[in-house]
């Protein structure tokens, strides 16, 4: 495959790898939170803690857009198809997300609700223009990397005075939530471990550049790189993250400057802005109500959104008690540590949404790594 | 039942079903008649009973039924009918057996297009004489529109297996060698590249095929040495290996760099965010063979036209957590699970 096995070159990432070796310091722990569901994804695949040294440890954080999605979201989306005139749009994955009686939009179409899996946002504007009699409604979620086809979707549905059309906007930001990782009195109160870096979205910075995480790299002094998905991507991002922190540096760093610029892509940025704003605090699940952290459709396209459109109401649900999600995707906590995790919480019955979807921390150690886990567990 | 007397002749180009050919009327004698049974023409059908009686050689028999409710119902390189025969006999051809007769039941759904109709027959009859197996007894249903996606199809096979034989998934053992017989994952990426909203270019066909000659050599060149064999349909490799891992109590070692996929598999899997171990094969095996006999057994799979890209992918060890373990290509390690529910495309 021509661009992607460029990057997984064995006997590269065998020379990363022992570059890091040579260059960790055996006197401390390396502690990189990799922030993106991708990356986690791509660690657990390729088996790449397999090449790291002891005290290099990655932190799977909270990078999935279906993972943090709180089961109030979920639950709100059950009551709006059971409107009989509503076609709820989802993304694949976003299907099994568990609400907050274990109910998802898989079982909510099993009982009859009319709800597609969509591809892109274009199927969500070809259903609307096949159905004008019906309410589709497009389930809108993901970091930045995916509101701008939410906003040219909208804006394709206002050209063609598609009134039929809604979102109901789930859209989130990175910066805000790793923000919260560090500063979440929440988290501090459940006792996160320490953490030396992180490894940045690339697919996120694409469309906002790697500026927005210069505020974040200073304030709290922890070096950020942001690299891409493929395994060579993730090892050399690690290798940067070593050596800043042997430097003592806390920068921004673009390990995928293939793609990545530090002002981002402009007129993406422009359309996000001009359709949605800043909500002053939007739940996760695992993390709380975190502020500044998610989109809203602005008052000039009320029409287009689905929560103005049909009046559905916030709602609060509490994540199950015992589950561990917020310590595990602060790293305070293995999956294993979980008394949920493998038991009652496994990919097919996910309680937290470590486990939702197979870029989840527990999802990615289940599908993966649990052999590694369990050696740990007997070793520790 | 006589048809002689029917005067209205299926229009087979531009007709459809309705609900009179599933009636048990002139009309679905007619659709017999002149649809299936000149689909499938063997002299147990000509005989229009509601059985057929067939004689048996020495061996045991083995039988297995399946239903097909694929879609799109035509996909590159096969449609369900071709799927159905091809996938019964694969069924039956897994224990070590020859496969010998076949039985077809339709349920198709009104509206449906005799011309479309007319080709699924005709590749299931095409299949099955070119596998030497005859489809010799068969139903058919017609449901009100919307009752079905157009055509579902069940097909039960029968066999029989030469004594000393005796495949089963819970005779692997530790040490033994797992083969496959080619590249795994083309039929599922042939068929989703149909699909409505996924659709895309692609040159990978379905991989569709009757398997049971295959199996025949190698049988003769491993005999009792094969203790199991799968054909990783539905869940692919990941499912047959875990299920074979349960069944037989022990675990299995991957080596990733050894497992056959077309680029353009990977490529597409890359695509929708899947793992071509978990994609669907509808014309390949998986084999548990003892260590002494896989390097026979891989050169005659090798040597036969559908296991030109057999490859050895690992081994049976011990393991009572019956995980099924991999090697990446990339030096490190990894856990080959279930999919888990349906293979959904990842958001980003």
């Amino acid at each position: 495959m021509k661009y992607a096995d460029e990057f997984r070159d064995k006997a590269i990432a065998q020379g990363i790898a022992r570059a890091i070796g040579a260059e960790v310091s055996s006197q401390r722990a390396y502690r990189f939170m990799e922030f993106c569901g991708g990356h986690t994804h791509a660690i657990s695949r390729y088996g790449l803690e397999d090449l790291l040294p002891a005290n290099v440890r990655m932190i799977h954080g909270p990078g999935c857009p279906v993972c943090v999605l709180p089961a109030s979201r979920i639950d709100m989306a059950i009551r709006l198809v059971d409107r009989p005139e509503v076609t709820l749009c989802v993304y694949g994955d976003l299907m099994r997300a568990p609400g907050s009686q274990g109910q998802s939009l898989l079982r909510a179409k099993a009982l009859g609700a009319d709800i597609r899996m969509i591809y892109s946002t274009l199927d969500a504007i070809r259903l609307a223009e096949q159905a004008p009699s019906r309410e589709v409604v497009f389930f809108a979620i993901g970091f930045e990397t995916t509101t701008p086809p939410t906003a040219v979707m909208i804006r394709i549905a206002e050209k063609k005075r598609l009134k039929g059309l809604s979102v109901f906007c789930n859209h989130v930001l990175t910066p805000s939530a790793m923000h919260s990782i560090l500063e979440n009195p929440k988290i501090r109160d459940t006792g996160g471990v320490p953490i030396d870096g992180f490894i940045g979205p690339a697919h996120v910075s694409t469309i906002i550049g790697t500026q927005p995480y210069e505020p974040l790299a200073e304030q709290f002094g922890k070096p950020i790189v942001i690299a891409g998905f493929e395994p060579l991507d993730v090892m050399q991002a690690i290798l940067m993250l070593v050596r800043q922190v042997n430097e003592d540096r806390y920068q921004v760093e673009n390990q995928y400057s293939r793609a990545v610029t530090r002002e981002g892509n402009r007129r993406a940025k422009d359309e996000v802005s001009q359709i949605f704003e800043l909500r002053e605090q939007f739940e996760w699940r695992g993390l709380g109500l975190v502020p500044n952290s998610g989109m809203k459709l602005k008052p000039a396209y009320a029409q287009f959104d689905a929560e103005a459109r049909f009046a559905i109401h916030d709602l609060r649900v509490a994540d199950n008690p015992a589950c561990e999600c917020c310590a595990i995707l602060r790293g305070a906590k293995r999956p294993v540590e979980c008394k949920l995790f493998g038991t009652v919480c496994t990919p097919e019955t996910p309680i937290g949404s470590c486990m939702v979807s197979s870029e989840g921390a527990c999802a990615a150690y289940w599908t993966y790594g649990r052999v590694r886990d369990e050696q740990l567990r007997r070793t520790s | 039942m006589s048809v002689k007397g029917y005067q209205r002749k299926l229009d087979l180009e531009n007709g459809r079903v309705d609900l009179s050919h599933g009636s048990g009327g002139r009309a679905m004698a007619q659709l017999i008649s002149g649809l299936f049974h000149q689909a499938f023409g063997n002299e147990w059908l000509a005989r229009c009973n509601d059985q057929s009686a067939f004689d048996v050689a020495a061996g045991r028999m083995v039988m297995t039924t399946d239903g097909y409710v694929v879609s799109p119902l035509f996909f590159p390189g096969g449609n369900i009918g071709s799927l159905a025969v091809h996938g019964t006999i694969n069924d039956v051809a897994m224990s070590g057996a020859r496969p010998l007769y076949l039985s077809a039941s339709f349920i198709i759904e009104e509206g449906f297009p005799f011309s479309d109709l007319k080709a699924i027959a005709d590749s299931m009859g095409a299949a099955a004489r070119s596998a030497g197996v005859y489809i010799i007894a068969g139903d058919t249903k017609v449901v009100e529109r919307g009752k079905a996606d157009g055509l579902f199809i069940s097909t039960t096979g029968i066999g029989i297996v030469a004594d000393g034989l005796d495949l089963s998934a819970d005779k692997a053992m530790v040490g033994d060698r797992v083969l496959v017989s080619g590249s795994l994952g083309d039929h599922g990426v042939a068929v989703m590249s149909k699909r409505q909203n996924v659709a895309f270019q692609t040159e990978v066909v379905s991989d569709s095929a009757a398997l049971h000659k295959l199996v025949a050599v190698m049988v003769a060149a491993g005999g009792s040495g094969i203790r199991v064999m799968r054909d990783p349909t539905r869940g692919g490799l990941a499912a047959t290996l875990n299920e074979i891992a349960h069944q037989s109590e022990l675990g299995f070692r991957l080596q990733e760099a050894s497992i056959p996929v077309k680029p353009a598999v990977a490529a597409t899997c890359e695509l929708l965010g899947l793992d071509p171990i978990h994609v669907a094969n509808e014309g390949k095996l998986v084999a548990i063979v003892a260590p002494d006999f896989a390097d026979a057994v891989l050169a005659a799979m090798k040597a036969h036209p559908l296991g030109s890209d057999a490859a050895d992918i690992g081994e049976a060890v011990a393991d009572n957590r019956k995980f099924v373990q991999m090697a990446t290509s990339f030096g490190g390690r990894r856990i080959v699970d279930w999919l888990w529910g349906e293979q959904l495309p990842r958001i980003c």
